[in-house]
This record gives C-alpha cells, structure tokens and sequence, in this order.
C-alpha cells in the first residue's frame, strides 16, 4: 500500500487537496486517511498528483539505432519525465510497418517494464509512401495510431485511400507528418530572418501549410479521424481551429520546444536547436500557446528523437533533425500553461490518450482509476544537465526550468523518485 | 581579435583598423623591402575544402610575406578521402603545430565549429554560403582606395543575392562602413528575410543610373541558382551588364565582381575589361587585406 500525503489531486470536480491510497494498480481511496501500519507514505505538501503524463510521439530508435535510445534508457528518461505512457514512432530500421515488428517491440519493450510503450504502425509499407502497411494486422495487436512520420504520406490519392480505408478500424488515427519535402529540400531551419542572416537554406511554414491544408481537406472528404503532429505555424494552427469549428474529427500536438522557443533561438546554429518542423517566429510560437490554451491543439508532444554526441557534433547543416524530449516536457509545458493544472493534465495525459486509446491512462485520480500518475512539484526550478536517455541533444540543456517531476507511478509501482535535494 | 569568423557585429572602428593596417601593407609591398618578420615562428595552416584559386594563394602569399611558415591541408590527398571525420582532421592539423587556421567550407559555421574544437585563431576563407570576409574587406578597400572614403557610395549588389557568401558579407560590413547597399535580383534569387533593412529593386534598368559601384555577384551554379530563374540568358537580359547597360552608367561609376566573371552572363567583355573595371584591383587588394587579418588574428597589431 502506497499513501500519497498532502498533494493537490486532479480529480473529476478540479484540483483538490487530499491522501491518495493506492493498493495493487488501483487508487483506492482518495480524502482523508490514516495511514495504516506498513503503509509507504509519500510525503508531498505543495505538489500536484495527478494522472501519468502520456507522450503521444517518441523515437526510442529501437530497433536498429540503439546507439541513440533503447528501450531501457528510453524507459527511464519517460518516467523521470513523469510519463507512465509514450507511443513509439515507427520510424525505425526496419521500420514497424507489420504485426511481427510490432509484437517485436512491444515485447522486448514491456520487458523493461516502467513505463507503458505503444507503437504507432506506419501508413505506408517500409515507409516508402507506395502502398498501404498492414494495418488489420497491427490494428489487431492494438495498434491505434498509425504515421509514416518522419514524412508526410506524397501521394494524395494513396492517403485517401488509407483514410478510406482506416475509417473501418474503430479509433484509428492517420497521424501526419506534415512536410512537402519539395518544399523543404536543402533547408535545415526556419526560412526567415535566421537563415537570411546565415545563407542557410529555409525550411518554409507553407512547407507544413500546404500539407495541413491538403489532409483537412483529404479527412473532410473521407471523414477519417487526422491527427497533425507537431504543428508548428500560426497558419497551420488557424486552418485546424477552424476546421474543428466545422466539425472535422482532427486534433493535433505541439512540442515542448515549439512553445517555448523561438527561430532566434538558432542563431548561435547549435545542431541541439535542429530539429523539424523548426522553431519558427515569435508570432508563431505565440499562435501556439495561444492555440494549446483554447484547445485547438490537443496535446503536448516531445517528438523525443535522440542523437548521439557525434552526431550533433559537425556542421549545422548536416546535424540530423531533432532534439530530445522527455525529461523536459512537464517543466516546459507547465509554464507555457501559466501553472494551469487543469489544461496541464488535459494537454499532457488526458487529451493524448484519448487520442491514441491508451485507457489506462489520463483518468482524473479517483477511487478504482487505475494508478498511473505524476507527482509534480510546480515550486521547483532546476537546470538539466545530464539525462536518462542515453543522448543529450536537448535545447534546454543548462536553461533553468520551473517545476520539477518528483515521483511517477506506474500501475500502482513507484518507478521513479527525484532526489529532493539536488 | 582573435580570428574572423564573420563580420556581423564588427564596429566601425574595427574595420577601419583593418583597412588601415592593409593600406600600410599595401604601400610596404610596392616599396623595395616586402617581407616582414611580424609573424615568424608562426604557422599558418590554410584548410580548404572547397576548390579556390585567387583566395587560397592570396591567403599564402600575405602569411609568406609576414614571414609566417605556411601548410596547405588538400582534403583530395588527405585522410579525408579514408573517411577521417572533419574534427579529426582539423584536430590533427592543430596537433601538427599549427598556431593559425585559414578554413574555406562548404559548410555555414564551420570556421566557428574549428575554432571552437581546435582553441585556435580561425580566419573564415569562405563558409558555404555564409560569408566570405576577407572578400569584403578586399572589397571595401578597394573602393576606399579608389573614391577616397566608402561613406556615402551608392552600391548595387546585383544578381544572385540568395546564395552568395560575398553578398551576404558584404551586408554585415559596409553599411556599417557608410555605404548604401541596394540589393538587386530577381525576387527568387533575394533573401528570404532582409535582416539588414536594406532597399530592394528587382529592376537593375531603374536602378542603375543611382549608382557609384555596381558589384555583379557571379551567377552560383553550383549552389542550385539556377533553379532560380528561367535560362541563363533570360538571366543575363533581365540582371546582365550588357554594353547598353555600361553605357547608362554615372560617369564616375565603377564595376566590381568577386571572380570568377562568367562572361556573356552577369557581366559583358566590356565591362570586364574596360577601365571601370576594378576587379583585378579587387583581387590585389585581397593579399594587403589578408596580410591584416592574419597579423590581427595573430594579435600582431
């Protein structure tokens, strides 16, 4: 029996100070209890607890690149990120496009045991974008979210098909990458005033505009559920909100980095500042905040993809994209939420596993909830400086952070614990 | 000053200074007695991985004549060519005694990234299509030389603005050195973003009688320009210095290019070749200028 004393609970009526029994996977009582003899009590006056956070977009880069994340150090870095669910990209070598692949990972990965690992199933066979993956198959083994991301799906005709297609498979999502790669070709950040400054080629918003528009319109026509990752852009964000005005079955994500930082922050062409889509304006990043607040965008997402030193290491054009995640995103999110508690445990568990059917998760702490949850200290600032994952490509490396995870609980096991005095 | 990565964010007074010195370098080369000692016992280290003529011998020919040792890095004979990474091979090249870097790269920062791995004084020779400052300051020094001051010249860069290192040098410098730059190209060929608040005209006919100096940027080929406009002769009809263009010119007016020209494209034979032409100026410059650079990099002056 774990007794969790003192915390502000996220349950159904709001944030509420109250103990939290939990026995076996289950909260079993929440109010005012006693703790009984043997009971393990976590003591947490001025933390928040709450349901696990849930990561709807991360690169474990396993199989194949385990020389960047594997399932253990990925395992890690998602609960010292306060995270008791991610779903993994099936960008990977090979990549998962079929239920051997996936029952490959969920099996090795459930080996490691912290944390909930989900696949998503790519769109297209081996990610080529010429036919469709097997998705009865992996949708059989659970599957629910399915992306080639990394890219966007080209063909158009071949997307509405899949869309067609996918509206048959109850809660299955067609999540995009969205990025004309015509567009995008020889450009390794913003197009903007950054990359004018340096001569470095651009990477265009309507590079990520163009897509939008075309898979709201492919998902208006065929009424397949569409999920946009990592929107990035003002005009992406404007289109979206008002396609879920018209009734469109669409939600999308936004990164840690996204609302936090902006193209300027590339200026110093460090290659931990690479990723895509890029940062972008001020006057994005704000749309963006703006757009998580009002719900338009559904969910925080890392797009955690690791790299190694030496692959960071060289020339900022030929960095490879992306940046880690996991460790960072509650800290990140929940001042770009203003400390909202409420939109915080909506945007960051709540809202991503509904989108990807992971039920266990994202449920307000009550009796008989399933015991996946964060305890979150908004009072603590700290600056990263080492991570669990097994890479270190994070922007927010020696930048200090306002709120810290101290404790995340996996199906009723303590998996991980901060050290309070660090 | 320890190296020159790039110009941006260089003061007046810093790169007057180096004007200055490589006008006093220049008048030490058409004395009798060239050779100076400032940097003996130095070793200079030019590390080009892109193919260059004019820079890479007017980089060695300034450390030669300030009595610096000189070695050539040829990444086609190198361990490069083994797969050797680009941070082993500049870090051999530091542990071989080199005291000074001269990188050219296709790259944007690399010159940054050397100094950064290797501790040493790196003079940036040309980064992708960043910058190329010594190219600048040649430039600039032959202007001064040739009108006296640089405050006030009216400068046309004309062309391909988008993917010119020299351009884009050009723009952090002289505007801070007085001369009002105009940017002139096709908009495809123009900057995504103009940072430096410069005019813009994508007509070179209504622009061309404003100006003292029109710089003709060479058509950069190799850097997808011509993805830009339609054919090259449609490029040379529209941003070409044809004979009738020279003709419209201000009387005082000079014509400038970096090399190498691409003849019948940007820039007609007689506008090359003709006397207000200074690009073999332009070129001559460049072993004063660099003779300063490597002597401040050095902490020499």
């Amino acid at each position: 029996m774990i007794i969790v004393k003192g915390a502000r609970v996220w349950r159904r009526s709001g944030l509420v100070e109250a103990a939290v029994v939990i026995e076996g996977d289950r909260v079993v009582e929440v109010g005012t209890v006693t703790a009984p003899p043997g009971a393990r009590v976590i003591e947490a006056r001025g933390a928040i607890l709450g349901p696990g956070l849930v990561d709807i977009h991360v690169h474990l880069r396993d199989p194949g690149q385990t020389w960047k994340e594997d399932f253990s150090t990925g395992s890690m870095a998602a609960v010292a990120g306060g995270f008791t669910a991610v779903v993994a990209m099936p960008n990977t070598a090979p990549p998962i496009d079929s239920v051997k692949a996936v029952k490959e990972v969920i099996d090795r990965s459930a080996e490691v045991g912290l944390v909930d690992i989900a696949v998503a199933g790519a769109l297209t066979r081996s990610r080529e974008g010429l036919g469709m993956a097997d998705f009865d198959a992996m949708y059989e083994a659970g599957v629910r979210l399915f992306t080639d991301d990394g890219d966007s799906v080209a063909d158009s005709g071949l997307l509405r098909r899949i869309m067609a297609y996918l509206c048959d498979l109850p809660r299955a999502v067609v999540a995009e990458h969205a990025e004309d790669r015509s567009l995008t070709r020889g450009g390794h950040l913003n197009e903007g005033a950054v990359a004018a400054s340096h001569g470095i080629g651009g990477l265009p918003a309507v590079a990520e505009e163009v897509v939008v528009a075309r898979d709201l319109a492919l998902a208006a026509d065929t009424g397949a559920r569409l999920h946009i990752q990592h929107v990035s852009t003002a005009g992406s964000v404007s289109m979206i909100r008002r396609a879920k005005e018209s009734g469109l079955a669409v939600t999308c994500e936004v990164t840690p980095h996204h609302l936090r930082l902006d193209e300027s922050a590339v200026d110093r062409l460090d290659p931990n500042f690479k990723m895509y889509p890029p940062l972008r304006t001020a006057g994005d990043r704000q749309a963006l905040v703006e757009a998580l607040e009002d719900g338009t965008v559904d969910a925080v997402a890392t797009d955690h993809a690791p790299h190694s030193v030496a692959e960071k290491d060289v020339p900022f054009e030929e960095a490879p994209r992306g940046v880690i995640g996991l460790e960072t995103s509650a800290s990140v999110a929940w001042e770009a939420l203003n400390g909202d508690a409420g939109l915080f445990f909506e945007r960051l568990s709540a809202a991503p596993a509904r989108i990807a059917s992971l039920d266990r998760h994202g449920q307000p702490v009550e009796p008989g909830s399933v015991a996946n949850l964060v305890l979150f200290d908004p009072d603590r600032s700290w600056k990263p400086r080492s991570f669990y994952s097994k890479s270190s490509n994070s922007p927010f490396l020696g930048s200090t952070l306002s709120g810290r995870v101290m404790a995340t609980i996996h199906e009723g096991s303590v998996v991980y614990e901060g050290d309070a005095d660090e | 000053m320890s190296g020159l990565l790039t110009l941006r964010g260089l003061s007046r007074p810093v790169l007057g200074d180096l004007l200055d010195s490589a006008e006093r370098y220049g008048k030490q080369l058409e004395g009798r007695d060239k050779e100076s000692s400032e940097l003996a016992g130095v070793t200079v280290t030019t590390v080009f991985f892109e193919p260059s003529t004019r820079t890479l011998l007017s980089f060695q020919k300034a450390a030669a004549h300030l009595g610096a040792h000189v070695m050539s890095f040829n990444p086609e004979v190198s361990s490069l060519e083994k797969g050797e990474s680009l941070r082993d091979t500049v870090l051999t090249l530091s542990a071989l005694g080199s005291d000074l870097l001269v990188v050219r790269h296709g790259g944007v920062g690399v010159p940054g990234l050397v100094a950064r791995w290797t501790g040493l004084p790196v003079v940036n020779a040309g980064d992708g299509r960043g910058e190329h400052p010594t190219q600048t300051l040649a430039d600039a020094l032959t202007m001064r030389k040739h009108f006296g001051a640089l405050e006030g010249l009216r400068m046309g860069l004309v062309g391909d603005i988008r993917n010119s290192r020299v351009a884009r040098g050009h723009l952090w410098a002289l505007p801070t050195l007085g001369v009002d730059v105009t940017l002139i190209g096709p908009r495809s060929l123009l900057p995504v973003a103009n940072p430096w608040g410069v005019r813009i005209e994508t007509d070179l006919d209504s622009a061309l009688e404003g100006l003292d100096v029109v710089y003709l940027l060479r058509v950069q080929r190799e850097r997808g320009a011509a993805a830009g406009f339609p054919s090259v002769s449609a490029y040379a009809s529209r941003f070409g210095l044809t004979q009738t263009r020279l003709s419209r010119l201000h009387p005082s007016a000079v014509i400038m290019h970096p090399g190498p020209i691409n003849r019948g494209v940007e820039i007609c034979d007689a506008a090359a070749d003709g006397p207000r032409s200074l690009i073999l100026e332009q070129v001559a410059n460049g072993v004063p200028i660099r003779m300063a650079v490597l002597a401040a990099a050095m902490g020499a002056e």
